[in-house]
């Protein structure tokens, strides 16, 4: 699996912004990286399936209740907004 | 050649049309009227309510907050696939669908990809056709954005009430044919939704939201997808898709594949237009949701649902037809209004007393000729008066206006509407005018 | 003796005694941090209200001995990682992104802390995000290793390590995705535990990787670390991974279970990886020979080479960090992306890699295969094991500077804490030796919710060795 990876891509699609250097390291660094994790497919995994919680819990669900408790008020909920205006978040325009 | 002569004419157009057939698939979301927020404790309900004042740390993706699932938008969900006929899955999981707009505070929506609630349900049209349904799951909503220009710089405004708030996602297979088959699959959906009491699904509340996929298949076309967005009434969508059949048509017979993106409609322009060009497929990158456990559902919990569901519009047409002998049209039309079914209902066996049959009762109801607020015997009584005028009213009339009698054989026949009158004046006006004319008509004549 | 440098046992019994005051014991703490805190670079933020707290718990104290039954921890001053939300107090997982935030609301656990009336000294320094395993990636600075400033103290809860080894303050807080408690711990010779995944509430920590992060305590003895557990475990409503199961930790019931007859131990074969310090792995040996002349009864394993569990680990945490820090953005709170350090972009840009389109499958999908792989070896070991033990980290505490060497690094030196982070198991680590006057730190790894007999074997090396009270020292 030699495939290079697109830097510049992945920046993009994970909304980072990186340097030509930056993305020359990370270049690097990914390569040896897959390298390493490409051990994984020695593995024979065809007779399991995945694990993806290791609680084996199931069906935890809460009540249609209103948890006034936790609700913030529209002061806590904008207290670290850069840019507010009339309660809402301001932001550069997004044109439809 | 410009879109709109090829618009002109009809001959021609109707060929070129008939060539492609159109595919059209609905995406439908609804909004569910739960008291709580999808994954939190916050209200649900966002309609003029001030802005960021229903949000908590998990709504509003603040760091460190969980996600715990709401069980009543299940069961409702639940409920819903059932009513479509869609099979339960038992294994169901929610997943992250990641994307970044700032509407979304985590950069991912917790929805259902490979593993939702359920699949492979069906809608039938009142023409028999059936519209297969693929999948009916769960997922919540995002912020609203407003826009606004403050201090001469255009901005928008974010309103995180809305963020999380449960929404069903009706998916459809691409089996619908027509704008008035979109129209007629949406009101069916929503007569659906409304009747099991789980949304109020309402288009100007913003609890029922659309997408369209339409395009034309035929032979040489090269599959492509355009969708339409932000359609704000049934009626708009069934405009939006017969203009989009046409431009599609005239895009493929210059030999242009129409381009792969996502399109508005302008209602007073009565035009699609571009919003947003889709060369490629969005990744985003969905993976089981690690915070919330799966779901695992049992026979048991799949009777409990289906025991939970009230009788459904399609039933109630049925019912209407074999018990009630009335046409299936008809039946239609009264199931359509709760108010005029319920009625309907009630006031069956009054209506029999006043020799009315179930049809005819129906057509008063559905003709707006009953006040449904009034009581029913006495609706009834003025409705049936209605249809007859009582012929000692008629003779009396006639004898008391002899000169206006003469005048009338005279061959003045303008003077019939003075003996209307009459006759109106002595029914206090509840007499059928067109039935009084026809009446001193025969009498008149016979008289001669 | 220093106030500060008293064991939570130790400053209990003193409180009730009433041989000084929760006061005296935080100021004593504070004095420490402010002696030593500009090398060490242990703490961010220091909490003003720590005094008043103080007071308060002395309130509680006068009023009746009652008090220490109703607060478990009442007067003990304590140290938190700075990615457990403090809501009023500066929090910044160490992350310019965060550099103002301020939370509107706090942790589960520290509120179960708060519950418990111990007092909050401050938020400490860790790897930015707890990207990393030496708290070299922070943003402000690493923090460095008390037993020498030229070597780091681990991470990602290296701030909270050192805070405990130089005696700064009674107990800290610290969190493991995979080696991020029990990692540090090790390298500044104090004890860590990492609980079963699920046991402590994730409400209200700044996400890692969802499915391994679990809030542990670090702690100058195993006793203590039991006596923290029992306060901040238990089901929580807000976090839907945690386990109903009751707490059954229960400290008093340690001493008296000194004797481990009967008790079975594995080493795994492959744990003595080939990047071991031949001292460390001498010492971690010895260590051992201790449990059997306590009663442990040892037997040789075989578990999968830990080198798998790097990819898996790698994997499954960076792809679930991409989605984790998906949510900063800038608009509701903190500095926009561009704030991002480069380790932060490597991981998540990796992450997005190994989860997109083409990819999962060979990837995070294939990680999550091999997890059943690891899982099902513990099920089948743990039918005829207590315990496993072994090293905890390959060597002692490696120089300022060693991060730089792979791209990899964090996942690297935390090779043998991976399995049992990966199967969601818990572990202690605790001391067993110096290595040129570096600790190094053994590992005693159960099956989920087996705190209590990992506590106790724990406990009971620590009754028969006393490499746990050694300090450090430049801050003896």
């Amino acid at each position: 699996m030699s495939k290079k990876v697109d830097v510049n891509h992945l920046a993009k699609l994970s909304q980072m912004t990186v340097t030509s250097q930056q993305a020359k390291k990370l270049s690097t660094g990914f390569s040896e990286t897959l390298k390493t994790i490409s051990l994984l497919q020695k593995l024979d995994t065809s007779k399991v399936s995945s694990t993806f919680q290791v609680t084996g819990l199931k069906n935890i669900f809460r009540q249609d209740k209103i948890n006034q408790a936790r609700t913030l008020s529209q002061k806590q909920a904008l207290s670290n907004a850069k840019k507010k205006y009339k309660g809402y978040f301001v932001i550069p325009a997004i044109f439809k | 050649m410009p879109i709109n002569k090829l618009l002109i004419g009809t001959q021609k157009n109707h060929q070129l049309m008939t060539k492609y057939k159109p595919i059209i698939g609905m995406e439908v979301h609804v909004g569910l009227k739960t008291k709580s927020k999808m994954f939190c404790g916050c209200p649900a309900h966002h309609f003029q309510v001030k802005p960021n004042t229903h949000t908590c740390p998990v709504c509003l993706g603040l760091p460190g907050a969980l996600p715990v699932a709401n069980k009543k938008a299940i069961d409702w969900t639940a409920m819903l696939a059932l009513a479509l006929h869609c099979t339960i899955n038992k294994h169901s999981r929610f997943d992250r669908k990641h994307y970044f707009y700032p509407d979304l505070p985590k950069g991912f929506q917790i929805s259902q990809y490979d593993q939702p609630l359920s699949q492979k349900g069906y809608l039938t049209l009142d023409s028999g056709k059936k519209i297969n349904i693929t999948r009916v799951h769960l997922e919540e909503d995002t912020a609203k954005l407003l826009h606004k220009t403050l201090k001469g710089k255009h901005v928008s405004l974010v309103d995180f009430n809305r963020s999380g708030v449960p929404l069903m996602e009706i998916v459809s297979e691409p089996d619908i044919s027509s704008g008035a088959e979109t129209k007629e699959y949406l009101k069916k959906i929503r007569d659906i939704i409304r009747a099991l009491k789980i949304s109020d699904c309402d288009m100007e509340k913003g609890s029922m939201r659309l997408e369209v996929n339409i395009s034309l298949t035929g032979s040489g076309i090269k599959p492509y997808k355009v969708e339409v967005k932000n359609l704000n009434s049934f009626r708009f969508v069934a405009q939006a898709i017969n203009y989009e059949i046409k431009r599609q048509t005239a895009l493929l017979q210059q030999g242009t594949t129409p381009r792969q993106e996502t399109r508005g409609y302008n209602p007073k322009l009565k035009k699609t237009f571009t919003q947003r060009f889709k060369e490629e497929a969005e990744d985003y990158r969905y993976f089981p949701e690690p915070d919330i456990p799966p779901m695992v559902f049992t026979d048991k919990d799949i009777a409990q649902w289906q025991s939970q569901l009230p009788e459904l519009p399609e039933a109630k047409v049925e019912k209407l037809a074999t018990q009630h002998q009335l046409p299936i049209v008809t039946a239609r039309l009264l199931v359509s209004k709760p108010a005029n079914y319920q009625y309907f209902l009630k006031s069956l066996s009054v209506a029999k007393k006043h020799k009315l049959t179930s049809q005819q009762l129906a057509n008063l109801i559905i003709n707006k000729k009953i006040n449904l607020t009034k009581k029913i015997s006495d609706e009834l009584q003025r409705q049936t008066q209605k249809q007859t005028v009582d012929p000692v009213i008629i003779k009396k009339v006639i004898s008391d206006n002899p000169d206006v009698v003469k005048k009338y054989q005279a061959g003045k026949i303008s003077v019939l509407g003075f003996l209307v009158g009459q006759v109106m004046k002595h029914t206090q006006g509840q007499a059928d005018p067109n039935l009084t004319q026809k009446l001193l008509l025969e009498k008149l004549a016979v008289k001669k | 003796m220093n106030l500060n440098k008293l064991t939570i046992k130790q400053a209990l019994e003193g409180l009730k005694a009433k041989r000084f005051s929760s006061e005296e014991l935080t100021r004593a703490c504070l004095k420490q941090i402010n002696k030593t805190n500009k090398q060490l670079n242990s703490f961010l933020t220091l909490n003003p209200k720590a005094i008043d707290e103080a007071k308060t718990a002395d309130k509680r104290i006068a009023a009746s001995i009652k008090s220490f039954k109703k607060y478990p921890l009442l007067g003990i001053p304590y140290a938190l990682k700075d990615n457990f939300l403090t809501n009023g107090l500066r929090t910044t997982a160490s992350a310019k992104v965060l550099d103002n935030y301020i939370p509107q609301y706090s942790a589960t656990v520290y509120a179960r802390l708060k519950q418990s009336a111990a007092v909050l000294l401050g938020k400490t320094n860790m790897d930015a995000w707890a990207h990393g395993s030496s708290t070299e990636t922070s943003d402000y600075g690493t923090t460095r290793n008390p037993w020498n400033l030229n070597h780091t103290p681990g991470g990602s809860s290296g701030g909270s390590a050192a805070a405990v080894a130089a005696d700064q303050s009674i107990f800290a807080i610290g969190s493991e995705t995979a080696g991020s408690v029990r990692g540090p711990a090790c390298w500044c010779g104090v004890t860590g535990l990492k609980p079963t995944y699920g046991r402590v509430s994730r409400y209200g920590v700044i996400a890692m990787a969802s499915s391994t992060d679990s809030p542990g305590p670090i702690t100058k003895t195993v006793y203590d670390a039991a006596l923290v557990t029992q306060v901040i475990a238990g089901h929580d409503p807000f976090d839907a991974t945690t386990s109903q199961k009751p707490v059954d930790i229960k400290p008093q019931a340690l001493s008296s279970q000194t004797n481990l007859k009967g008790i079975k131990i594995g080493l795994p074969q492959e744990y003595l990886v080939k990047e071991m310090d031949p001292k460390a792995k001498k010492l971690v040996l010895q260590a051992i020979d201790k449990l059997q002349q306590l009663g442990c009864q040892l037997e040789k394993i075989s578990l999968l080479d830990p080198h798998y569990s790097i990819g898996v680990y790698t994997i499954i945490q960076r792809s679930e960090v991409s989605s984790n820090l998906a949510r900063y953005d800038g608009i509701r709170y903190g500095n926009s992306r561009s704030h991002f350090n480069y380790e932060a972009k490597n991981r998540v840009m990796l992450g997005t890699y190994t989860l997109s389109t083409g990819y999962y499958d060979q990837y995070y999908n294939k990680a999550q295969k091999v997890r059943t792989l690891i899982i099902n070896q513990f099920n089948q070991v743990f039918k005829n094991l207590d315990l496993i033990v072994g090293p905890i980290m390959p060597g002692p505490a490696l120089k300022v500077g060693a991060s730089q060497a792979s791209p990899m690094f964090g996942e690297l030196v935390d090779m043998l804490a991976e399995p049992s982070s990966i199967a969601g198991l818990t572990g202690l680590s605790l001391p067993c030796g110096f290595v040129n006057h570096l600790p190094v730190g053994l590992q005693i790894t159960g099956p989920q919710f087996a705190e209590q007999k990992v506590l106790q074997i724990g406990h009971a090396y620590q009754q028969a060795t006393d490499w746990h009270t050694k300090k450090p020292p430049a801050y003896d």
